[in-house]
């Protein structure tokens, strides 16, 4: 790479860049030519954010050296960063709620422009690239898609030579995604060069024509993805052989133990979505998938489900043969309900509580953890190092902090906690999000074996791929509603990316204006 | 006649008393809007009034009076600053602090001073204004100051929503982390914000001991301080919102006088506690819509900004 007869538009030579005791990036070298779509590969905790951070000048490298079309520079802020021609697509959009479209676009510009002539520039380019946004409009009005296409505007208005996009399909319908690759082609084919990090190995494949790989925060291999197999670069990427999950045969098909009818529930917050009419039946031995964007009633829905908001009837909904609607999540947890949330820390743990202080938080009820109102430490201490030993937790032991466990360890650690309660019904939100993939498939496999135990398993969540791997049926909620659960046999990735985008007309809308711009 | 000039008796009395809450509540409103909460206002208040009042009978120049008032507001301010910005102590419990602070400080300083006589702002524009007609005379009450704070709602409407300071401002009480990833400097904001509250309660402090009551007495702000916190949110941090409520608890203040002008018997007492009686019934109103509230406030609001990068 370095050897390149034009100079590359940016190349990093030998970054190293370490927090506290933890190394984040090592010696990290590579380069992007001209309109190259560049992928960088990696686990979660591989040190890809970092290093985006030091590109985009908001972290500051130990060692090594930043080239921009060969000359040296010290990259000191964002400002200097954008100043130079690198725009960057957050993972976590950087757009201000409460503004309007302009607005958010016009702090990212830094430049001093009124908004009406901001305004004319946003829409010349929305036409040109196909980006449909509306300049007026407030950012919480809009779906996730059209926020990623407000900062994709907001960084084309600079002209950006070099385009950092950080994870930017983990949030979209599988025809968003399409949409977005062909801007990004074309933006490449125009001579802009693109820094595309995600560890979704089929995107790369079908986007990249260069990728760079990292394992704990080094750079461990470089390929070609469009040559390279997926198996080669998963290997690459977590430096050892692909476990595979098993799904254990179907059981014959269970009696219902969570039915939920005719369930609508208005938001609670003003950005929150209303739950209408949800109805669906989960059988014992099953997995239900519920598909869909975030946003569009998952969080609702999980929390109404596991009794953190109570349901207006307590007919709503019925755990095994008893009407729970109007029951609170302990009361719940006793009927055999267990309930792993998205957030771990701060809904699914204590971030200060010991791991095995932590267990006993949702499994008191279980396993004579408690007697007579008296906690057994030897029990729990027994249960916790159980769950630990089983899912091959890494943590310092049984004593170790909620917030010492890297997020998959603290997942891994969640989960047998719960599926160590022999759970009848267990509802799983998100239950791999940001887990590396090993862990990812442990967890998976535990929620297999409980369903083949007997139990009904509910997992809502964005991977599709993960959906259809593990599920039974798949339904997809959007904008608050459910629509009928299908056999996975009987239906297809498109299918179910159709229903993510399908009940709000305006983001389907727009995309098929994406899908069309050439 | 007659119902005219009480009219404007009424118009040029409610002005007066909100010209305190116009100018302080406007310094909080911003002070807000960067994402900072500071309860202080009282206590920089207390300072404003005890330091301008200082300062113009020892300067004989009340202009030098405003201006050192606003810059010991600022100054403590800059205190709470320090203390909550760089070194990340809670908001609440430092602004209560600054509060009691500013209390027993002004006190302190102003022991000497009590009963200090000195020619109000109006007196020193128009000397002969106890001799004058009594429309002419309400119309020379209406002092410089109390201008200025006429015309605050709509420079601070101004600077929010139309400048791009005012959106920067904005955008950081909306969301540090953002603002900080886009590259503004989230503590400079605040901190020109916060002093900015400061100078404003100082100012509206030294309208109390230099034109509202030209005196020094200890404790003499007598809660304003808190009544402007609470139109900050019963205005849910909107300017045109702030102004109105300014207005109507103004009217509310001299409505004891009124009433007692007119011969209603009710106890002066009783009249007394009006403003804030009518604080807690607003903000019990205000706070039913849970919704409204969350939309308008600034997200960031009192949370303390760790830069992680």
């Amino acid at each position: 790479m370095d050897a390149r007869v034009a100079p590359a538009r940016l190349r990093l030579a030998n970054i190293s860049k370490a927090y506290a005791a933890v190394v984040a990036n090592r010696d990290i070298s590579l380069g992007i030519g001209p309109g190259e779509i560049h992928a960088l590969l990696g686990e979660n905790g591989a040190g890809k954010s970092t290093l985006v951070k030091i590109i985009y000048g908001v972290v500051h490298p130990d060692e090594g050296g930043i080239f921009w079309e060969g000359d040296a520079v010290a990259i000191a802020d964002p400002n200097a960063a954008r100043a130079l021609g690198i725009g960057m697509v957050f993972q976590h959009f950087s757009l201000f709620e409460s503004l309007t479209v302009a607005e958010n676009i016009a702090l990212g510009l830094g430049a001093q422009e009124s908004i009406a002539a901001l305004t004319l520039r946003i829409g010349e380019i929305s036409r040109r690239y196909g980006l449909a946004v509306e300049p007026t409009r407030h950012v919480h009005h809009l779906s996730v898609g059209e926020r990623q296409r407000v900062e994709i505007v907001r960084c084309l208005l600079q002209s950006p030579r070099l385009l950092i996009m950080d994870e930017p399909t983990s949030v979209l319908t599988p025809q968003e995604a399409q949409g977005l690759f062909d801007v990004l082609r074309r933006l490449a084919s125009e001579g802009c060069s693109i820094l595309y990090i995600s560890h979704k190995l089929e995107e790369i494949k079908a986007l990249c024509e260069h990728a760079t790989v990292l394992r704990g925060g080094r750079v461990v291999g470089e390929c070609d993805p469009r040559i390279a197999s997926e198996q080669q670069m998963a290997e690459m990427m977590i430096g050892g052989a692909l476990p595979v999950a098993h799904r254990p045969a179907p059981a014959a098909e269970g009696k219902p133990c969570l039915i939920v009818d005719r369930l609508s529930l208005p938001a609670d917050e003003p950005f929150g979505t209303h739950l209408r009419d949800i109805a669906f039946t989960l059988r014992a031995g099953e997995i239900l998938g519920i598909a869909g964007v975030a946003g569009n009633g998952q969080k609702e829905l999980l929390h109404v489900l596991a009794g953190e908001r109570l349901a207006p009837s307590a007919a709503a909904i019925r755990v095994i043969d008893t009407a729970a609607g109007r029951l609170g999540p302990t009361a719940r947890r006793r009927l055999g309900l267990a309930f792993i949330p998205e957030e771990r820390l701060g809904r699914g743990a204590v971030a200060e509580f010991a791991l095995a202080e932590n267990a006993l938080l949702t499994a008191w009820q279980h396993g004579g953890l408690v007697r007579g109102g008296l906690i057994r430490f030897a029990a729990v201490q027994r249960y916790a190092a159980d769950i630990i030993a089983r899912f091959r937790v890494v943590a310092a032991g049984t004593e170790a902090r909620g917030d010492s466990l890297s997020g998959g360890n603290m997942q891994k650690f969640i989960v047998g906690r719960e599926v160590g309660t022999s759970p009848r019904v267990l509802l799983a939100a998100h239950p791999t999000w940001g887990v590396d993939i090993g862990a990812a498939l442990a967890i998976r496999q535990a929620l297999m074996d409980l369903a083949a135990g007997g139990a009904g398993v509910l997992v809502v969540s964005e991977d599709l791929a993960e959906l259809f791997e593990i599920s039974d049926r798949i339904a997809v909620l959007s904008g608050g509603r459910l629509s009928p659960p299908r056999r996975t046999h009987d239906t297809t990735v498109e299918e179910v990316g159709l229903l993510m985008g399908g009940h709000t007309a305006g983001p389907a809308a727009a995309m098929a204006g994406v899908a069309h711009a050439h | 006649m007659h119902e005219l000039e009480f009219l404007l008796a009424i118009l040029v009395a409610t002005l007066r008393a909100a010209t305190p809450l116009m100018l302080s509540g406007f310094g909080e409103l911003i002070t807000e809007r960067s994402g900072v909460l500071n309860l202080g206002v009282e206590g920089m208040m207390l300072v404003g009034a005890v330091f301008g009042f200082i300062g113009a009978v020892s300067t004989g120049s009340l202009l030098a009076g405003f201006i050192l008032a606003m810059l010991a507001g600022a100054a403590l301010a800059l205190v709470f600053g320090v203390l909550t910005l760089s070194l990340m102590a809670n908001q609440v419990a430092t602004g209560l602090a600054l509060t009691i602070f500013g209390t027993g400080f002004s006190a302190l300083v102003g022991v000497s001073w009590v009963g200090t006589p000195i020619a109000g702002l109006a007196t020193a524009i128009w000397p002969h204004l106890s001799s004058a007609p009594p429309v002419l005379q309400q119309l020379m009450l209406l002092d410089p100051v109390v201008w200025v704070a006429v015309l605050v709602p709509f420079a601070a409407h101004r600077f929010i929503y139309r400048s791009r300071a005012g959106l920067v401002l904005r955008a950081v009480g909306e969301s540090h982390d953002v603002a900080h990833a886009l590259g503004y400097s989230v503590l400079r904001i605040r901190y020109l914000a916060v002093m900015f509250g400061g100078a404003m309660s100082g100012l509206a402090g030294a309208y109390l001991s230099l034109c509202y009551t030209p005196t020094w007495t200890e404790n003499m702000v007598a809660g304003r301080g808190w009544i402007a916190l609470a139109l900050v949110v019963f205005a849910t941090w909107k300017p045109a919102w702030l102004a109105l409520g300014a207005l109507l608890f103004g009217f509310v203040t001299i409505a004891q006088f009124q009433a007692e002008g007119l011969g209603i018997d009710i106890s002066p007492n009783l009249l007394a506690m009006l403003p804030y009686l009518a604080t807690v019934v607003v903000l019990v109103l205000i706070s039913r819509d849970a919704t409204r509230l969350k939309l308008n406030a600034p997200a960031a609001l009192g949370r303390p900004f760790h830069a992680t990068a």
